[in-house]
């Protein structure tokens, strides 16, 4: 059954002279669902691109394997001869007409027609068809825009399987499922690999990747890191591959012991609208992670304590009360890592160089004046920290990976050695190498006797990072967990409003 | 100065089509008259330089000059006032004004577009009421402080070609105004707001201070300039005078490199848009192309000018993204 439809030789693709892909050597089996996976910026889409006939590749070429193992050149000019061969690409962005409804859309460009009339009744047949190999049971009259998201994926793979697709192309399929929703989708393509198809899954959620890949290929900087087959794959084997380095082992915390209070906040009701008060102390030197889903209240909390939002309640920094502005809670030593950082972190038509500064300004300023000299020192300097890429202090932060974007934004706080830290969602749509230079440089910072709090939706980042957890529900702090004694369950179980006991 | 040079090519070829083609450009009476109006010009175009810098606007700067220009030949001849209480009095009613923009903007959240175009109505119509629409001037009198405008100063070598006095201000004001932009934390802070209000404030900036301090500058430098444009005149009508100055400064500045979305300013980009425009006018006029042309010329420079700076823009984007991709 398993056997070898399709084959890249040597694939590259350069854009004005910089190379974004070379050396691809994949196979596509039939039965078999390939992996690949890679950093942001690795190549993958560009990959994509050149299977699907978006793109033609500048070096290499594609071959179509029949029957008899004899192998022929393929030059796929666009998407629809892309589609004639039978490889269909199911975008991360979705884009079915959402005023179709399900039949009109599964069927788009194949309408069945009788003297000039549509068929309708035998489109709806088929369709229903389709939609059944996919596993929904819906009326092929539906409209696609009154489904969720969820289900208008599947219609997607409906409507590429309608097409004769041998070759299936799911860019990022997750992005935007729930847990149960992805599991069901994993297990549609698992009965779809086992009728034939073959399949090609692009995503960084390693889970997924473990779960139903076949065979995987790692991408980085464009070229082949490595493929790996179902028995060799391990979550850590992929991170070494992707990000090229043994990821050192992180920095053991230290016990805090006595550590004094640092950020006290009492009572604090934030513009949440349940209005119920939260209360917590970070010492001097704690990582503390708030936990919970969206909507319970931690950013409202974190940007009261910034000063940011309208909040009543006492906050106090080293004993003196934090209050007024913002900017005069940055002049006593505290720092906000926001959680959009397009919208409310980033400068993003300036350069790293200014954007890093930012705060520290009147720091290194005599009299009002910039210092020139001690800016790009700072700078430099944290580029370096950071391992921030490429780290040129000129680049526009726009053309920036998200990770190093997230990191010019951290870097703008480093800079002014805050009292206390706030990070909300620390290391969202960030690569697992950003991920570990960020939470090692929080670390730091703490080591130096910085109060951390942040937020995050993450729980395997919440478990690694913090040495503390305060899972908030509603509002309010619904329970503390010790680094040693929490695990996603119980943390779970306070964000959805079980008790603490309930939970344990 | 790099990203000048478009600005500077236009400025170039107008003066010589105009050299060539046009009547006594190239006399020092001309270019003397050219060089007043350039002066005087740009400080308004400065002034509401740092408001688009925020990513706001100020229309009312036009009307502030009538009110200021009026205000001060109504206060010195009408009442007999001394000038060494109307100038400082003068002048501080005019920072007043803008801190009065400023606290709208930025308490009451109110748009600047709209709060402005109030002031424009406002207060043209106080400077209406206030002198019952008559005619205001010096009468003859005031020559040596009405000198700091129309003051000529001797160049050593030039015969015909005195320097209105009128550059010193300018000379000094832009110095200042391109040292505060550039080398001080707070000209850095002014732009970043522009360019992103939500991550200056994100990043611990005083955003609100900023903003009024922006409107305040425009509105003390529109009084500014209203004074020395009344001194430069001599006299002038309440209902005209100051018409549509709001927009040759604006006019001016976007010609000069700064982007109505904020962000951008310089100082030399509006010097030297004050300039192209006053020459457009100039030329107008000595071409004989007839004065009913004016602004319709300069509204399609004005257009060819941002429409080519957009599409600049777009392909070096463009390029970025090629450089960028994969």
């Amino acid at each position: 059954m398993v056997r070898t439809i399709l084959r890249t030789r040597g694939i590259g693709r350069r854009f004005a002279g910089v190379t974004a892909l070379d050396g691809i050597e994949a196979d596509v089996r039939a039965g078999e669902v390939l992996a690949i996976v890679g950093e942001n910026g690795a190549g993958k889409s560009t990959l994509l691109k050149i299977l699907s006939g978006v793109l033609a590749p500048s070096s290499g070429s594609i071959e179509e394997v029949d029957e008899h193992g004899h192998a022929h050149e393929l030059r796929l000019r666009s998407v629809a001869e892309a589609t004639q061969v039978g490889i269909a690409l199911v975008h991360q962005e979705l884009n079915l007409a959402e005023h179709l409804d399900l039949a009109g859309a599964i069927l788009l460009g194949r309408e069945h027609h009788r003297f000039g009339w549509l068929d309708l009744r035998s489109m709806h047949a088929e369709a229903a068809r389709w939609l059944a190999r996919v596993g929904l049971d819906l009326d092929p009259s539906t409209l696609c825009g009154s489904l969720p998201i969820a289900q208008r994926q599947l219609v997607e793979i409906a409507k590429a399987l309608s097409a004769n697709a041998r070759i299936l192309i799911l860019d990022e399929p997750t992005s935007s499922l729930s847990a149960r929703e992805t599991d069901r989708l994993l297990a549609m393509l698992d009965e779809l690999r086992r009728s034939g198809v073959a399949i090609v899954y692009v995503s960084h959620h390693l889970d997924e990747v473990l779960a139903i890949a076949d065979r995987a290929i790692v991408l980085r900087d464009g070229r082949m890191a490595g493929t790996l087959e179902r028995a060799s794959m391990d979550r850590a084997t992929i991170e070494r591959l992707m990000v090229g380095r043994d990821l050192p082992p992180t920095t053991a915390r230290p016990s805090l012991g006595a550590a004094p209070d640092r950020l006290v906040v009492d009572g604090v009701v934030t513009s949440h609208r349940r209005r119920r008060p939260a209360s917590l102390v970070v010492k001097r030197g704690e990582i503390v992670g708030l936990a919970g889903l969206v909507g319970a209240g931690r950013t409202e909390l974190l940007e009261a304590i910034a000063g940011l939002g309208h909040a009543s309640g006492t906050i106090m920094l080293d004993g003196r009360a934090l209050s007024g502005t913002m900017a005069q809670r940055v002049a006593r030593g505290l720092a906000i890592v926001p959680e959009d950082r397009a919208r409310h972190g980033l400068f993003t038509l300036d350069p790293v160089r200014t954007n890093v500064s930012m705060a520290w300004l009147p720091r290194g300023a005599h009299v009002g004046m910039v210092d020139h000299a001690g800016e790009r020192d700072l700078v430099d300097g944290m580029i370096t920290r950071l391992r921030l890429r490429p780290s040129d202090p000129a680049r526009r932060v726009q053309t920036l990976s998200g990770g190093n974007q997230q990191k010019t934004v951290l870097g703008r706080w480093l800079a002014v050695e805050p009292s206390v830290l706030l990070l909300d969602e620390p290391t969202r749509g960030v690569d697992v190498g950003a991920r570990h230079d960020i939470h090692e440089a929080i670390r730091a910072a703490a080591t130096t006797g910085c109060a951390v709090l942040f937020a995050s939706s993450d729980l395997e980042e919440v478990l690694l990072l913090a040495d503390r957890i305060l899972v908030m529900h509603d509002g309010a702090i619904a329970g503390e967990l010790a680094r040693e004694s929490a695990t996603e369950v119980a943390i779970m179980g306070l964000a959805t409003g079980g008790a603490l006991e309930a939970a344990r | 100065m790099r990203k000048h040079w478009g600005l500077l090519g236009i400025f170039l070829v107008v003066c010589i089509v105009t050299a060539l083609y046009g009547k006594n450009f190239l006399t020092a009476y001309n270019l003397m008259n050219l060089v007043q109006r350039t002066a005087l010009f740009s400080i308004l175009a400065l002034g509401v330089g740092f408001v688009i810098g925020t990513g706001g606007i100020d229309l009312s700067l036009g009307s502030v000059v009538c009110l200021v220009g009026i205000a001060v030949p109504w206060l010195l001849i009408e009442h007999g006032w001394s000038p060494w209480a109307v100038v400082p009095i003068v002048l501080a009613g005019s920072a007043l004004i803008g801190l009065g923009h400023g606290l709208l903007i930025t308490r009451l959240r109110l748009q600047p577009f709209l709060v402005t175009l109030c002031g424009l109505l406002l207060y043209r119509g106080i400077a209406r009421w206030m002198t019952g629409d008559q005619s205001q001037g010096f009468q003859g009198e005031f020559a040596e402080l009405r000198s700091i405008a129309v003051g000529r100063i001797p160049l050593p070598g030039l015969e015909a070609f005195r320097l209105p006095a009128t550059t010193i201000p300018l000379i000094v004001l832009a110095t200042v105004a391109a040292i505060f932009l550039t080398r001080t934390v707070w000209g850095r802070w002014l732009l970043a707001t522009g360019s992103n209000e939500s991550a200056a404030r994100y990043s611990g900036i005083p955003t609100a201070r900023l903003v009024t301090g922006a409107y305040v500058a425009c509105s003390l430098l529109a009084g500014l300039g209203g004074m020395l444009f009344i001194f430069d005149v001599g006299s002038a009508q309440p209902s005209d005078f100051g018409n549509f100055y709001e927009l040759y400064a604006i006019a001016a500045a976007v010609l000069g490199g700064c982007s109505l979305r904020g962000g951008s300013v310089s100082v030399v980009g509006i010097v030297l848009g004050t300039a192209t425009l006053q020459v457009l006018r100039n030329s107008i006029n000595l071409l004989g192309l007839g004065s009913q042309l004016e602004f319709a010329v300069i509204g399609a420079v004005l257009l060819a000018g941002v429409a080519a700076d957009e599409l600049v823009r777009r392909w070096h984007a463009a390029r970025l993204e090629r450089r960028g991709a994969g």
